[in-house]
């Protein structure tokens, strides 16, 4: 049984569709990707999943439960945590403060406890202390726990969030394109991360990303969107070489007529060779 | 589900308080409002009465609130200090009317009492425009990306700076108006008691509202200011002068409660450092009540929360005999303001931005 | 002299951008025309504004400057010192554009005193008064309408010169005139104690009733200056900085120990007046603690903190007033615990519909209630309740004690405060490490992430909101008491303004901000009576040079601080150097 589903899900913003009657599923335990141009609505939809937007049309159900008409406190309780395009980490607060704060949920400790500063509250905080610096470890981040989250570099902000995300015990992570804005080294060492997040932890991860090289090194399967609509779903080797998906990526017959979609397609044949090189630590 | 019990009965309680809190509002305006007709205290032309002055009241709400909306429109900021914007325009209206009174024109005739009115208005447009374009280089400018708390606490400030800089200047005083013969007389209508200046105000009133609605709709510089206010960015890659489109919005504010400032003093008669500040927080509510950004919803606003206030206290309390109801004209203002933000912080005709989401 | 407005900006920043650019002397004397007659605004303004007349009746030195004559003078001088600030000119063209620019800030004083000479606008201008011509001319009258302007010359001259000596030279200079300055306003709070104890024949040598005495400004000029130097060659804080941890709390304890036992003999023999000024203050840092809670913390801008103060006084009024409406006469120790938890209900039941609304709708939303609040307490319709405008009379002092006592009279309600500020200080202190304050910071800074991380925005909310107005309910019970009555005339929306903007000014979340803010914006328009009517007037600017220079407050939290001190975040963070170091 799948633990996501959606089913004919619609986004409108005013008179533009945003996500139009989308379907889609993630299995529990699986890796998938959505890709697809910008403006495709994939980051529209990951706010839907997420409780940020309402609904227009369909129904969103995780682990047998409709979620569409949730708050999005409710949805995390439920297990899903997400990361965000830009980083939104609490800049005011050290990277241990970001991941004690993303585990509000799973403590218990009433204010009256903490002001009083019984027993039970000093273990809660005891135990949740233990556990933020597990995840710091965990991210690679042992040694900067007090710093404050604006003054970490990038790479380590990305997975600072990554960490806050998984303070909630989440078990459907979404990710908003976990790799942008690094250098080659440094996604590749985030792919193996969110692999090892997998293995580890059972975490079912979805994740939003351009860099072809990782969406076809890790994703077990990969839905394209096109202008708020699937065109497109399966293994990555079935993805690229979908007519629509070249189509969509290259245009018609012109040879891109925005810069990002002309950027894409060093991209997507990047990955012919990065496919089955990316595969290699998975089956090692 | 692990959420607790505690959590879903609070979450109960708040809702179920939410809808008393409905209940309760309805109840008191409707038995109340039932109990004081039904007592038959006051005749028709009593109500025809209130009906005229929270007409007159409402259109200066109205132009005051104007500039909280169009600034709200265009920089998503509450210009705190635009009540004292109309306070200075009173004051500038003062000096003209005390003149021409000492120069023995004013009461010569209606004629040259309106030649004093129109003069006034004008004047304190030109002094309350300048100072709303110095509050805004100077308390709002720098601040136009700063997180939303920021410049609501300047405009604070300023609101403060213009309070007791004016009192500094003219001293913590009352200064009464001159009067105005002609204003006081009644319209020779039987029937209803319609003195010259609810006509004056009410149409001054709506001519400059039309006026302002006209060139926002209408001029090039007016649509530059709808185009920034939908969209800054983009409206300055259309290469539209977004700082131009800002101070003129902020200009015209200050000109519509300078004015608002002369009406205002010619029908309460005096001014002093303080006036600015209860009209600024009802033409506040005025524009939250119409949808804030929204011009004509400035005016519906303004027209409405005036006869509230005129008729509300009457209508809804005195049906419970409360002691002296019109003292609390001013609590059911700030009632209602408080009620819009919770349960309509879209307004009649604005756009849902008051709450945090949609 | 008029300016033609498109070249104006970019010439007249160039210089200044540039520093060291080529000279060019065309925009040169446009900035030192332009500073001038800015100067000359301001110059007007504090005239008109009546802060030299009024402040004239105040000496900072006695006999030798009113605190007026400062204010002018610190005008003249700062016009002269911006227009030749950070010009590379040769020493006498300096001098000259100083006094250039000061003169004509002059020019408009002297224009002044000519035309006040001739019209008469008291009637609704006070302060156009003989009494600013006076000070403007040295009681010369018109005949030296001249001075004005030479002493503007002179002062921006000096202020040129100025620019020219040594940056330590003139830091030492501004820290001796700062000190002056300070030690002048504060003469009086000073000199009291001091003639109570045995170095009351100092006093008198350095302190005038008001001011201090020109013995007193030599002296304090020499300590501060010497004291300057001293700190500068030898880097006390530096020095301290460095010492190992251990010694570092051997000379905290001490210095701790100190400030506390300070902090407790305070109010005794400062005299009725400074003691009720103090206790004003210590009641002012408690509520800035409770609010810091809700605007600090969860970042709740809450402008009707008046609403519950005046919930918390009338309660305990009502419980515990011998007179009219008094209903239980309880003692003020039972009231109090109920006070607040009236006022926490309060705030439960008012924050519970508005809690969803925007940051900024919130700000105004609350003053919508506090105003409310107001109007109720006055009307008649609860007069027969609260007394409407004549109130509850006959409130008994917390602990009743002999005239002559150390408690006795304001001194127990400052007692009471500072307890009351300590308790509420550690419960933010307790809850800003717990669930619930990281709860609150997370939606101080970003309520959407906040959410999706699975707090629940209006219980969290609510709690800060409730706390908050639990605090002010324990304000408004010691107010009732130390003023001994209530009346609807003390519930003022300025009650809000003050806490608020004491919070902000001092800095957001920050204990010792609080402190801080409350003596600035309370003790010092409480001390003195002339500031009293501009109190206002320094808030207002206060708060708009606050929210540009340094929104995070005087005295920020220690995260907030840490984040402005590692700013840009390109120095490499400490913990990663200097493991291997250790």
């Amino acid at each position: 049984m799948p633990l996501l589903t959606a089913t004919a899900v619609t986004k409108k913003f005013g008179g533009l569709t945003a996500v139009n009657n989308l379907d889609f599923e993630i299995e529990q335990g699986s890796i998938a990707s959505l890709i697809g141009p910008n403006g495709a609505g994939k980051t529209t939809f990951f706010n839907c999943i997420a409780g940020f937007y309402q609904i227009e049309a369909g129904q969103i159900v995780f682990d047998g439960q409709p979620i569409q008409r949730l708050r999005r406190d409710q949805i995390a309780h439920l297990g899903i945590s997400r990361t965000y395009q830009n980083i939104r980490l609490f800049a005011n607060m050290t990277a241990m403060e970001n991941i004690l704060v993303g585990q509000h949920y799973h403590l218990r400790s009433s204010w009256i406890g903490a002001v009083l500063g019984t027993k039970s509250v000093r273990e809660d905080e005891g135990r949740a202390h233990r556990e933020a610096r597990r995840l710091l470890r965990f991210v690679g981040l042992q040694n900067k726990g007090d710093l404050l989250a604006s003054n970490l570099p990038y790479g380590d902000q990305r997975r600072l969030e990554v960490a806050r995300a998984l303070a909630n015990k989440p078990r459907l992570l979404l990710l908003d394109e976990p790799t942008a804005g690094m250098n080659p080294a440094e996604s590749q060492q985030m792919t193996e991360f969110i692999r090892h997040l997998r293995d580890e932890l059972g975490t079912t991860i979805l994740l939003i990303e351009h860099e072809m090289r990782v969406v076809m090194g890790i994703s077990e399967k990969i839905t394209v969107l096109h202008y708020g609509q699937k065109i497109a779903e399966g293994t990555p080797i079935q993805i690229q070489t979908d007519p629509l998906v070249i189509e969509a990526y290259l245009g018609r017959g012109s040879a891109g007529t925005a810069g990002h979609e002309a950027t894409a397609i060093p991209a997507l044949e990047a990955t012919q060779g990065g496919a089955s090189a990316g595969s290699t630590p998975a089956s090692a | 589900m692990k959420a607790s019990l505690i959590e879903r009965l609070t979450e109960g309680a708040i809702a179920t308080f939410l809808w008393l809190l409905r209940v309760a509002v309805v109840l008191v305006v409707v038995v109340g409002s039932a109990l004081t007709i039904m007592s038959g205290r006051y005749s028709l032309e009593v109500y025809v009465g209130l009906v005229v002055s929270g007409l007159t009241l409402g259109s200066i709400y109205a132009l005051i609130a104007l500039g909280y909306t169009m600034v709200y429109g265009i920089l998503r900021m509450i210009n705190f200090a635009h009540g004292e914007i109309f306070m200075a325009g009173a004051f500038a209206g003062y000096f003209v009317v005390t003149a021409s009174d000492k120069l023995g024109f004013l009461n010569q005739g209606p004629v040259t009492a309106m030649i004093t009115i129109v003069v006034a208005i004008l004047v304190a447009v030109a002094v309350a425009t300048p100072i709303a374009l110095l509050v805004e280089k100077i308390a709002y400018r720098p601040l136009r990306n700063a997180p939303r708390l920021v410049p609501l606490i300047s405009a604070i400030g300023a609101s403060f700076v213009l309070q007791y800089t004016f009192r500094g200047f003219f001293g913590p005083g009352i200064y009464s108006y001159p009067t105005v013969d002609f204003l006081d007389q009644t319209l020779p209508i039987s029937g209803v008691i319609v003195r010259y200046v609810d006509v004056i105000v009410v149409i001054s009133a709506f001519v400059m509202m039309t006026g302002l609605y006209l060139f926002v709709m209408r001029t090039k510089l007016g649509t530059a200011i709808r185009a920034v206010s939908e969209d800054k960015d983009t409206a300055a890659l259309m290469g539209i002068d977004v700082n131009r489109a800002i101070v003129t919005t902020f200009g015209l504010g200050a000109a519509m409660a300078g004015a608002a400032g002369v009406l205002y003093a010619l029908l309460f008669r005096q001014v002093f450092f303080l006036t600015g500040f209860v009209p600024g927080i009802k033409a506040f509510t005025a524009a939250v009540l119409g949808g804030i950004g929204n011009i004509p919803g400035a005016m519906l606003g303004g027209l409405f929360l005036g006869q509230v206030e005129s008729i509300g206290p009457t209508l809804f309390l005195d049906g419970f005999n409360v002691p002296s109801p019109n003292q609390l004209k001013d609590v059911i203002a700030f009632t209602m303001l408080v009620l819009v933000l919770v349960f309509r912080p879209s307004g009649i005709l604005g756009e849902r931005i008051a709450r945090s989401r949609a | 002299m008029t300016v033609t407005s498109a070249g104006m900006p970019a010439t007249g920043t160039a210089p200044s951008a540039t520093g060291s650019a080529p000279a060019m002397p065309v925009s040169f004397q446009r900035r030192v025309i332009r500073t001038g007659l800015l100067g000359a605004v301001i110059a007007l303004y504090l005239c008109m504004v009546g802060i030299v007349p009024i402040f004239n009746a105040r000496p900072l030195v006695q006999g030798v400057i009113s605190l007026g004559q400062a204010a002018l003078f610190l005008s003249l001088f700062a016009t002269g010192f911006v227009a030749t600030r950070r010009v590379a000119e040769s020493s006498s063209r300096l001098i000259a554009d100083g006094a250039i620019a000061g003169g004509l800030s002059g020019v408009a004083l002297s224009a002044l005193v000519l035309v006040g000479s001739m019209v008469d606008v008291r009637a609704f201008m006070p302060n156009a008064s003989p009494v600013l011509y006076g000070i403007l001319t040295f009681n010369l009258g018109t005949v030296g309408f001249w001075i004005p302007m030479a002493l503007g010359a002179v002062l921006g001259g000096l202020a040129g010169a100025v620019g020219l000596a040594s940056p330590r030279l003139r830091r030492s200079l501004f820290v001796g005139l700062i000190s002056l300055f300070a030690l002048g306003l504060f003469a009086g709070l000073i000199r009291t104690p001091m003639l109570a104890l045995p170095v009351d024949e100092l006093a008198r040598l350095l302190f005038a009733s008001d001011g201090l005495t020109l013995i007193g400004a030599v002296v304090v000029l020499v300590l501060s200056v010497g004291l300057h130097h001293l700190q500068r060659t030898r880097r006390l804080d530096r020095q301290f900085a460095a010492l190992p941890p251990s010694q570092r709390r051997r000379i905290q304890i001490p210095l701790i120990a100190l400030a506390a036992v300070f902090v407790l003999v305070l109010p005794q023999g400062l005299g009725s007046f400074f003691a009720q000024v103090i206790a004003i203050v210590a009641l002012y840092v408690m509520m800035g603690l409770g609010l810091n809670i809700t605007l600090g913390l969860a970042g709740l801008l809450d402008l009707g903190f008046v609403a519950f103060f005046a919930v918390g006084a009338y309660t305990v009024g009502l419980l515990t007033s011998t007179a009219e409406f008094g209903i239980a006469q309880w003692p003020f120790w039972a009231a109090v615990p109920v006070a607040v938890i009236v006022a926490m209900v309060f705030g439960a039941f008012l924050g519970l519909p508005i809690l969803s609304i925007r940051g900024d709708y919130l700000a105004i939303a609350t003053m919508g209630f506090g105003e409310i609040i107001r109007i109720l307490a006055g009307s008649d319709l609860m007069k027969p309740l609260l007394g409407g405008p004549r109130g509850i009379i006959n409130i008994p002092k917390p602990i009743e004690v002999p005239p002559d006592s150390l408690l006795a009279g304001p001194n127990q309600i400052y007692y009471i405060a500072l307890i009351g500020a300590a308790l509420i200080a550690f419960v933010a202190w307790r809850l800003r490490a717990s669930r619930l304050g990281r709860a609150w910071i997370a939606i101080r800074e970003d309520e959407d992430v906040a959410e999706a991380i699975g707090i629940n925005l209006i219980q969290t909310k609510i709690l800060a909101y409730m706390l908050g107005a639990a605090f002010a309910g324990l304000g408004g019970a010691v107010f009732a008491a130390l003023v001994g009555s209530i009346f609807a005339s003390s519930i003022q929306l300025m009650v809000s303004i003050n806490v608020a903007s004491l919070i902000i000014v001092g800095g957001m979340g920050s204990i010792p901000g609080v402190i801080v803010g409350a003596i600035f914006l309370i003790g010092l328009p409480e001390l003195f009576r002339e500031f009293s009517e501009y109190r206002f007037l320094f808030y207002g600017i206060a708060l708009i040079a606050m929210m540009q220079l340094r929104p995070e407050g005087l005295l920020p939290s220690r995260i907030v601080r840490r984040e402005f001190q590692h700013g840009g975040g390109d120095e490499p963070p400490e913990s990663s150097t200097s493991p291997l170091a250790l």
